[in-house]
């Protein structure tokens, strides 16, 4: 088990390097010139040349991308060119807004959805299709869309949440819990859809399978059947995806959080593009690839849990 | 006269999570012009792995094998290509052997047309030919596999490797996953069509009473490695090799009383495959032998001629069979007293032209 | 958000594909409504200038957030345009968009995964790692990326949103690609001396096309998704163009005057999304559908009372006795007959063989004794009586009961018999506290107790380990310790020694045997191999096409059949057949369940037939002292009184 995390916290270092060299290139090769852009068709040529001595675009490539990994190795990710702050500082006071919701959308997803699912597997035909339908719209709907819709109806039309805003559970729990229902149940509504339909389909195909037969055979009830046998061999392609939803969700926070005014990482990644703050956008990249691999691991972690024949391999 | 198909030490290793697994090991074995083949064995015996690697489908690690002649081990593709309108494979599952989106007309085409033969009348005359020839009707061109039984795709895969007209078939457990009356259906057709070709089978197989059937000559495998080889009646009847022996006995005959008979001597025998996976370094079934002795498990046995031309890798032969007698065991290998010609129910209706 | 795309979900969709796709497509009303509605939307964006009512930049100061009126079919913006017009000009960018992306996902995934996963070895390896680490990638904050040096380039967006798209696409191809290589038709193919390219462009290519195309239309809704949402946080095109993703983040700002205008937008979003996602559904059940049950003819179920007389081999003192049981499977509406009218009795301690070939209703029947049928299948009738009781009677929870304790199971398939998670010991133990209250640690004593009831060597070691750790004829073992765990009176085995070598086999018969002289229970053996009947069975039963045809004890079976189909499956036998002459064989094979004859079942097949055989349903008659048989001509075709077997 040490093993398989070990080896996979191996695998991730290519992905944290990978990311960061990404946007590196990106920013270097692409035929755009930062300074150029930032400078505006207004700037002058004075002010465009400083600029790109401080972004260090004078230098070559592999000397800017070197000291550029070294100082990210340590925690620097450089300033945000349009409010001079360092990135990391700018970021780390915003990361609890994007978990807080991140991590309860997930959540919630996880829990109404497998609750959707078994009970779509234990009665196929109708229900099976209620998911289908609820599943389609959920993915369907865009989540700005299903925001402002949430707002137009819990806030502004029958006024029990605030419409927009962040408020810190140090000052208020009861606010905080208010002001991220919203913007979670937004967030979690794609994944209600996706973990639903997943856990209906492995319950589905595990209640199919010989073993639940001998288990039946052998007197085994049905409670334990289903919740106990099905539902742990079923777990593997549901945790896949509680993965892939927590990645979704994000994602999701982009959008989210800018249409609720919340700031957070989400929020300062859009702010950041309009204003073309690079070193700010690659840092929001390089927080965001950190939190993937860790959830990946952690994905990882409980499948070497809940599969024997993963530990061994 | 040389043997059509020459196989010579032949060894198959592959590297699985870091250990080397020996699926074949310096294995030996020919095949005539006309002649049936059997290479019989358990699972994990290598028996599909050599015949894949005759074709070419897995990677040799040492040895030779010669087709009429031609050291045919290593071959670039184009000339593995050529070798393939003299050598073909059917295989034991006849559902996944045949593409479900295309029809049988495609399917028996398609060797004739990867060799150049584009026109169409003669590609649709030679395919019905064909079909004829396995007792399909000609309108199964138009049809796709789906509309067929288990037992009729596997007529239309023999079909298929017959298309171009090969001297060597190799057949992979051709008839393990085909029901009793289809099996006998098949087999029947398997010996017809030789006797139209002269071709020459070299048949895989687990089931030691299919092979004696079909089979001039029977190779046993164990383990990557012959046990033993000879005519095929007398290595099902009499064998040299304790393993052939074993695996003679555990297969049930169809006639209870003579079951019971065989049941009992099995018993004093008391060999086990639970701890089948201990290594041994000389004879690979020493671990299960029952007459074993310490130079079995330490030193591997070279084959050794036995009277009808055979070969057997045994250090007890032929002492072991001795033992056996020794023991009071009823059911000893060699006699007739044995193994009688099986009393049973053939021929037993009587209406057959009233 | 291209990470929501649920995973693997279409791999080798195609691998079950019948008959001409396309027109299974088309034959799925939702499959015709999503491509009519994205087709007549694509005409209706590309031909925008032409139809649309207004100019989209026209503004009309006087109507501005008027709702939908006469004039303005979808109503009028904060600046009076037309949002009808709006949003068909507006759809011309975000289609585009979708395409570019399509293209490129395909561009990139289709070969890719093509090559790594027919290719296989060092090269799929690293082709795979790739695309893992690129779909770790949450694709919006890369794109944002482009976006902050490249401003408003919507193109260069969709590219990069594709480039990152490919490797969900590549690895579904490369699956479908694997599992196809392993086919043994393109094994074949190479056999037949096709080349590389041939056998990717025949054989694989056409077969990856499904879950290819279901992955296009997933990737197009989460492009299109993606393009929306750049498009509302303002970050693709310019203000005054008209967008979707625009209109909404428009209408967001006069949410309190006027929500109607959140609508139009919003729904044309959703609803295209929608009919993408429709589209890939309707291609994925299409490629996996199975043809319809096609033309069979539920055959009419012999009149009443034919099917069993009261056997004569009636036995009053027999365990379990079974009457006239007829299972049927629901297809299309229609009950086709699976299992009919199937008798027999099993006594205590005794050993009965279910014998036929495949299609013939032995484990249909059995599977029907425990209460167990697959979905679709259901008893139509018949008595099921255990020791003079009709189990049938009893309800589910009462019949739950009795399963593991009075009837116990064993299957054909050892190792998927065991729950791949648990351990041994704790599926034993799970069991045997299920029918015995007693503690954990009694039990454990009992689960140890019941691996060496088995032979298992160092039960302590097995009991720790997993199903996939195991052999095939140690996993029989343990299946048939957890059958044992509720000290069972009748064991059902289903082709138990099917799946296994023949050595091992020996040793299950042996085991099976001895444990039935130990414990008294009686088993009921399924089987096609005649070889395991005469081992260890004491009388016989055998079925064709869903019915008992002869019903005896084992020896006279096979010293003289009385029926010309067990006669025909003996003389199969190979080791019954002279070397290498002919086996005498039937010619055909066992007509599929609805396929029945209405006379004679086996007639068809039968040497020895005559017009009489097919006039009508033949019943089972007693032909001799407990010996049925299912043959109108059993006294022709057999003459009595031939001396039996030569010793």
């Amino acid at each position: 088990m040490l093993r398989l995390i070990g080896r996979r916290l191996l695998w991730s270092i290519p992905l944290l390097v990978l990311v960061p060299t990404f946007t590196f290139l990106m920013v270097a090769l692409i035929p755009g010139d930062v300074a150029r852009t930032l400078t505006g068709s207004s700037g002058s040529e004075a002010q465009y040349q400083q600029l790109r001595q401080t972004l260090g675009l004078d230098e070559p490539l592999h000397v800017r991308y070197w000291d550029w990994l070294q100082n990210a190795v340590q925690g620097d990710l450089g300033m945000s060119l349009f409010s001079q702050q360092p990135v990391t500082e700018l970021l780390g006071s915003r990361l609890s807004v994007t978990f807080s919701l991140v991590i309860g959308s997930t959540l919630l997803a996880a829990l109404i959805g497998v609750a959707f699912g078994i009970a779509a597997a234990m009665r196929p035909g109708r229900s099976g299709k209620v998911v289908d339908a609820v599943s389609l719209v959920g993915l369907a709907i865009p989540n700005f869309f299903l925001g402002l819709l949430l707002v137009a109806w819990f806030a502004v039309a029958v006024p029990l949440f605030p419409a927009t805003g962040y408020v810190d559970p140090q000052d208020s729990p009861l606010e905080w819990l208010r002001s991220i229902v919203l913007p979670v149940v937004t967030l979690a509504v794609p994944g209600i859809a996706v973990v639903a339909k997943q856990t209906r389909d492995a319950m589905g195909d595990t209640l199919e399978r010989p073993f639940i037969r001998t288990l039946r055979a052998c007197g085994v009830s049905r409670r334990s059947i289903v919740f106990k046998h099905a539902l742990r061999s079923a777990a593997i392609p549901i945790v896949t995806v509680v993965g892939i939803i927590f990645v979704g969700a994000l994602s999701g926070t982009v959008l989210v959080e800018t249409v609720f005014a919340m700031p957070g990482l989400g929020g300062v990644a859009v702010q950041a593009t309009a204003q073309h703050d690079v070193p700010l956008i690659q840092g929001v990249a390089v927080y965001f690839t950190v939190v993937v691999v860790l959830v990946n691991l952690l994905v990882d972690i409980v499948y070497g849990w809940l599969d024997p024949r993963v530990r061994v391999a | 006269m040389r043997p059509l198909l020459e196989v010579e030490g032949l060894s198959v290793a592959y590297r699985r999570r870091g250990a080397v697994v020996r699926a074949l090991d310096d294995v030996s074995f020919d095949v005539g012009a006309g002649e049936t083949v059997g290479l019989v064995g358990e699972s994990g015996s290598g028996k599909s792995t050599a015949g894949r690697a005759i074709l070419g489908l897995t990677p040799v690690s040492a040895g030779t094998i010669r087709f009429d002649g031609r050291d045919v081990t290593e071959l670039p593709f184009a000339a593995r290509r050529e070798l393939y309108r003299d050598m073909q494979m059917v295989f034991q599952d006849p559902y996944s052997s045949l593409n479900p989106s295309r029809t049988i007309g495609q399917t028996l085409a398609e060797p004739l047309r990867a060799f150049g033969l584009r026109d169409r009348a003669q590609l649709r005359a030679r395919v019905r030919e064909m079909l004829e020839r396995v007792d399909l009707p000609p309108e199964a061109q138009a049809r796709h596999p789906r509309e067929f039984s288990g037992g009729q795709r596997q007529r239309i895969a023999i079909a298929r490797a017959l298309m171009l007209e090969p001297r060597l078939v190799i057949c992979d457990e051709a008839v393990s996953a085909l029901d009793l009356s289809i099996q006998a259906q098949v087999l029947n057709l398997l010996r017809e069509l030789q006797g139209d070709s002269g071709l020459s089978y070299l048949f895989i197989s687990h089931d030691l009473e299919v092979v004696r059937h079909l089979c001039d000559r029977i190779v046993v495998l164990y383990r990557g490695q012959v046990m033993e080889s000879g005519e095929g009646a007398r290595v099902s009847r009499d064998p040299s090799h304790p393993y052939t022996y074993a695996l003679q006995q555990a297969a049930p005959v169809p006639d209870p009383r003579l079951q019971r008979s065989r049941r009992q001597a099995r018993a004093a025998q008391a060999e086990t495959s639970l701890d089948a996976a201990a290594e041994s370094r000389g004879c690979p079934f020493a671990p299960r032998c029952p007459h074993a002795q310490a130079r079995c498990r330490s030193e591997r046995p070279r084959p050794r001629a036995v009277h009808d031309g055979g070969l057997v890798a045994c250090h007890r032969y032929p002492e072991w069979r001795d033992e056996l007698a020794g023991e009071g065991v009823v059911a000893a290998p060699g006699g007739d007293a044995v193994e009688p010609a099986l009393p049973g129910p053939v021929g037993r209706g009587t209406d057959h032209d009233a | 958000m291209s990470a929501l795309a649920t995973p693997d979900a279409a791999v080798g969709a195609s691998n079950g594909a019948r008959g001409s796709f396309a027109r299974r497509l088309l034959r799925r009303p939702v499959a015709i409504g999503a491509i009519a509605f994205l087709a007549l939307l694509t005409l209706a964006c590309v031909l925008a200038p032409l139809i649309a009512p207004y100019d989209p930049k026209e503004q009309d100061l006087a109507a501005v957030l008027s709702g939908p009126t006469g004039d303005h079919l979808l109503g009028t913006d904060t600046l009076g345009r037309d949002v009808l017009s709006r949003l068909l000009h507006g759809g011309q960018r975000s289609l585009l968009s979708v395409l570019e992306g399509l293209a490129v996902v395909l561009a990139i995934g289709v070969p890719l995964g093509l090559l790594g996963g027919y290719l296989g070895g060092r090269s799929d390896r690293l082709l795979s790692r790739v695309a893992e680490l690129l779909m770790a990638i949450p694709a919006i904050i890369l794109v944002l990326v482009v976006l902050a040096v490249l401003p408003h380039n919507e193109d260069a967006a969709m590219v990069t949103f594709g480039v990152l798209g490919a490797p969900a696409v590549l690895r579904v191809v490369r699956g479908a690609t694997l599992k196809l290589r392993e086919e043994l038709y393109v094994t074949a193919a190479r056999v037949s001396g096709l080349s590389h390219a041939r056998i990717v462009l025949r054989h694989i290519l056409p077969r990856v096309t499904g879950p290819v195309i279901v992955q296009a239309s997933i990737f197009a809704a989460y492009a299109l998704l993606f393009e929306t949402g750049l498009a509302y946080l303002g970050l693709t095109a310019d203000p005054t163009t008209p967008t979707w993703g625009g209109m909404v983040a428009e209408a967001s700002t006069v949410m309190q005057q006027q929500v109607w205008l959140l609508f139009p937008a919003g729904v044309l979003i959703a609803v295209t999304i929608m009919a993408f996602g429709l589209l890939g559904d309707a291609v994925r059940d299409a490629a996996v559908a199975t043809e319809a049950p096609g033309r069979r003819r539920a055959v009419a179920a012999a009149p009443a009372g034919i099917g069993e007389a009261a056997a004569a081999d009636e036995r009053p003192d027999a365990l379990l006795r079974v009457r006239g049981l007829s299972v049927v499977l629901e297809r299309g509406g229609v009950d086709v007959p699976i299992v009919d009218r199937v008798s027999f009795d099993v006594m205590p301690g005794e050993t009965l063989g279910l014998v036929g070939e495949s299609g013939c209703g032995k484990s249909v029947s059995a599977l029907a004794l425990l209460r167990l049928l697959p979905s679709g299948m259901r008893v139509a009738e018949g008595e099921i009586g255990w020791e003079g009781e009709d189990v049938r009677r009893y309800s589910d929870r009462a019949f739950d009961a009795l399963r593991g304790s009075t009837f116990a199971y064993v299957s054909q398939e050892p190792q998927a018999s065991l729950d791949p998670t648990f351990t041994i010991g704790s599926q034993l133990v799970e069991v045997v506290r299920n029918h015995e209250h007693c503690s954990r640690a009694a039990a454990k004593e009992r689960a140890l107790e019941l691996l060496r009831l088995v032979e298992i060597p160092a039960p302590e070691r097995i009991a720790r380990s997993h199903a996939h750790e195991l052999s095939g004829g140690m996993a029989q073992r343990i299946a048939i310790a957890l059958a044992l765990a509720g000290r069972p009176r009748l064991l059902i085995a289903d082709e138990p020694t099917t799946a296994l070598d023949v050595t091992v086999q020996a040793e299950i018969l042996a085991l099976l045997r001895r444990l039935q002289e130990e414990t008294g229970m009686a088993i009921v053996l399924i089987t096609h191999n005649w070889g395991v009947v005469a081992d260890i069975c004491d009388r016989t039963v055998v079925m064709y096409a869903g019915q008992v045809v002869e019903r005896c004890a084992v020896q006279e079976m096979f010293d003289r059949p009385l029926h010309p189909y067990t006669l025909g499956l003996l003389e199969s036998h190979p080791s019954l057949a002279t070397a290498r002459g002919a086996l005498p064989s039937m010619a055909g094979r066992v007509p599929a369940p609805g396929d029945w004859p209405a006379g004679c079942r086996f007639a068809p097949r039968c040497r020895y037939a005559r017009a009489e055989c097919e006039a009508a349903p033949v019943p089972v008659r007693t032909v001799e002292p407990d010996r049925v048989s299912r043959c109108v001509r059993v006294e022709q075709v057999f003459p009595v009184a031939e001396e039996v077997g030569r010793r």
